[in-house]
């Protein structure tokens, strides 16, 4: 659990983070969002205490962040820096094995920690391990980076813009990459994204941020339904909002009873391509099936349409 | 063909300062023209081989010692408790620097006599300056955001310096270095004013009887020296500066 109380840090008298708290649950992902040079990167630093916060206190589990030396917080905090900042001299297997070298890991232990996590960002261990950075593209660098940030198993990560340089195929893996690490270490996880699609899917709860201060922390529904002002409802997208409300249902939650004529599409899709899927071929309702391959039920355009507004 | 014709003539250049120190006497033809009254064409006070030997040993001495300390002052410098020191260390590099070779060794005399000793003091202070100033703007201009990952991964201040300042900084302070020690080579000639064994006493001798091979003799075989050891660091620098996928200036 990540507690941030009444944190501000200014710099030269002008608050960059002006006052925020907000508390992050164990095991689950916060994700902040805002404009550029709204502090979403200062706060982040001064959860692992990169940057001093001028008041306030941070929490992790109930200690106060300040009661270890700061290199020791930060070896147990991973850490996706914007912009990877892969070490330069270093071979993309060392680069992997930072902190588990630092922590004194022996030397087979971080050499199959290191391969497992290159197998799962799909970077053959052979043949990228030994390379330097500048070998690889900016999206394997970037992918690089978070697994360095992943290597020592850290309970807490904090993830700043990590998947920016990635295309669309290898971002969404990406994505459900974390997301399966998330839950199978049950990391907390806080993550920075200019990227509302992102945000939505992947935050248990976002923030938004704007000139330092925290407009609004809360649920992502919550956020699409009810945003707390004007500059929330322009960064959620009034146009995208709809659908964006569909993506975080599944369709099994839509179904009703009924059958309908062909392919069926699977209860764990998420609601919005259940719509698309309608819209798409122009059928009024689509047939359901859940993961053993049953028929459930079908969704409608009309029910789903339903849904696209917040209750 | 192009590639390797430079690779061809410095392989040619080593070859014949090698042959040359080893048996000058193969010389002797090329630089009789150059002596009058049946003077000696080849150096013949002592051994060409033992000189350069010494004048190397002066030059790799004051080199170690100034690469040491200037590395050193630019590390202390770059630390926040040291920045303060910037402005003062900068200051007295500057002096070492613009103070003449010949003062130095001038004044060094007195205090600690003739032969080797006020050379490498000349040499150590002279070749501070271009060490201390490329460390100095290598240990400034690390990528920020490199930096700023290895003190989230968590590294002590050692060990960022260790790990990852001093080798990424190492293919700037190797020019540093490179600079230092083609000044030393030259340099070091002078040495010989105040007995020191260097390749300037072959130099200094021509020019007292009179004898140009002699002059010649001397100043080519620095001259080849500091090309051949200019040319050595500038690979082991672009090869250090190609690992850390950095383009070598
Ligand atoms: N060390 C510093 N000294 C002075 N000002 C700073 C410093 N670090 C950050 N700032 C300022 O604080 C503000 C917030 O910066 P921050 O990096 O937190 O923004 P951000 O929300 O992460 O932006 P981006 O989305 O562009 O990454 C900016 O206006 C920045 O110029
Ligand atoms: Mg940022």
């Amino acid at each position: 659990m990540i507690e941030i109380e009444g944190i501000t840090k200014r710099y030269n008298g002008t608050a960059v983070v002006d006052d925020v708290s907000m508390i992050v649950e164990p095991r689950t992902i916060a994700v902040i969002v805002g404009t550029s040079g709204s502090g979403k990167t200062t706060l982040l630093r001064m959860i692992n205490r990169l940057v001093e916060p001028t008041a306030g206190v941070i929490k992790l589990d109930g200690a106060d962040n300040r009661s270890l030396p700061g290199y020791q917080l930060r070896r147990s905090i991973g850490y996706a820096i914007q912009g990877h900042g892969l070490f330069p001299h270093r071979t993309v297997a060392q680069n992997i094995g930072t902190v588990p070298l630092l922590l004194g890991w022996d030397k087979d232990r971080i050499k199959a920690r290191v391969e497992e996590l290159m197998t799962l960002y799909q970077l053959d261990p052979q043949a990228y391990g030994p390379r330097y950075p500048h070998e690889l593209s900016g999206g394997q660098q970037q992918r690089v980076g978070v697994a360095r940030a992943l290597a020592a198993e850290p309970n807490v990560l904090l993830m700043d813009e990590p998947f920016g340089a990635l295309d669309p195929i290898i971002r969404t893996k990406a994505q459900e990459d974390l997301l399966a690490i998330q839950k199978r270490f049950g990391t907390t996880i806080v993550l920075v994204t200019h990227d509302m699609e992102e945000a939505v899917h992947m935050g248990d709860k976002i923030a938004v941020m704007d000139a330092g201060k925290l407009l609004q922390y809360a649920r992502p529904a919550e956020i699409l339904a009810r945003p707390a002002n004007g500059f929330v409802e322009t960064l959620v997208g009034s146009s995208e909002r709809p659908f964006r409300l569909l993506s975080l249902g599944r369709v099994r939650d839509a179904v009703e009873p009924g059958g309908a004529e062909g392919e069926a599409i699977p209860g764990d899709a998420s609601q919005r391509d259940a719509l698309a899927e309608l819209l798409w071929t122009g059928r009024p309702a689509l047939p359901v099936k859940g993961a053993d391959g049953k028929p459930l039920g079908r969704v409608t355009v009309e029910g789903l349409v339903k849904r696209a507004r917040p209750a | 063909m192009r590639a390797w014709l430079p690779a061809l003539l410095r392989l040619a250049l080593l070859v014949l300062l090698v042959v040359f120190i080893a048996s000058p006497g193969w010389f002797e033809p090329l630089l009789r023209p150059l002596t009058e009254n049946g003077a000696p064409a080849i150096y013949n006070q002592g051994s060409l081989l033992t000189l350069t030997l010494l004048h190397l040993r002066t030059v790799l001495v004051a080199t170690v010692a100034a690469t040491i300390v200037a590395v050193a002052l630019a590390i202390l410098v770059t630390r926040p408790a040291g920045a303060e020191f910037l402005p003062l260390s900068r200051s007295l590099v500057n002096i070492g620097q613009t103070f003449p070779p010949v003062a130095v060794l001038a004044l060094a005399v007195p205090a600690v006599g003739f032969g080797e000793k006020p050379t490498l003091i000349a040499l150590f202070l002279y070749g501070l300056l271009p060490i201390f100033e490329n460390a100095l703007t290598a240990l400034t201009t690390l990528p920020g955001n490199v930096m700023e990952a290895a003190r989230g991964a968590g590294m002590t201040g050692w060990q960022r310096l260790m790990k990852v300042e001093l080798p990424l900084s190492a293919p700037v302070i190797l020019g540093g270095i490179r600079l230092s020690v083609v000044i030393s080579l030259a340099t070091a000639t002078i040495g010989s004013t105040v007995a020191a064994k260097t390749l300037g006493e072959v130099i200094i001798a021509g020019l007292i009887s009179n004898n140009l091979a002699f002059v010649l003799q001397g100043g080519l075989i620095v001259a080849a020296l500091a090309v051949l050891i200019y040319d050595g660091l500038s690979a082991i620098e672009r090869y250090a500066a190609r690992r850390m996928g950095r383009e070598a200036e």
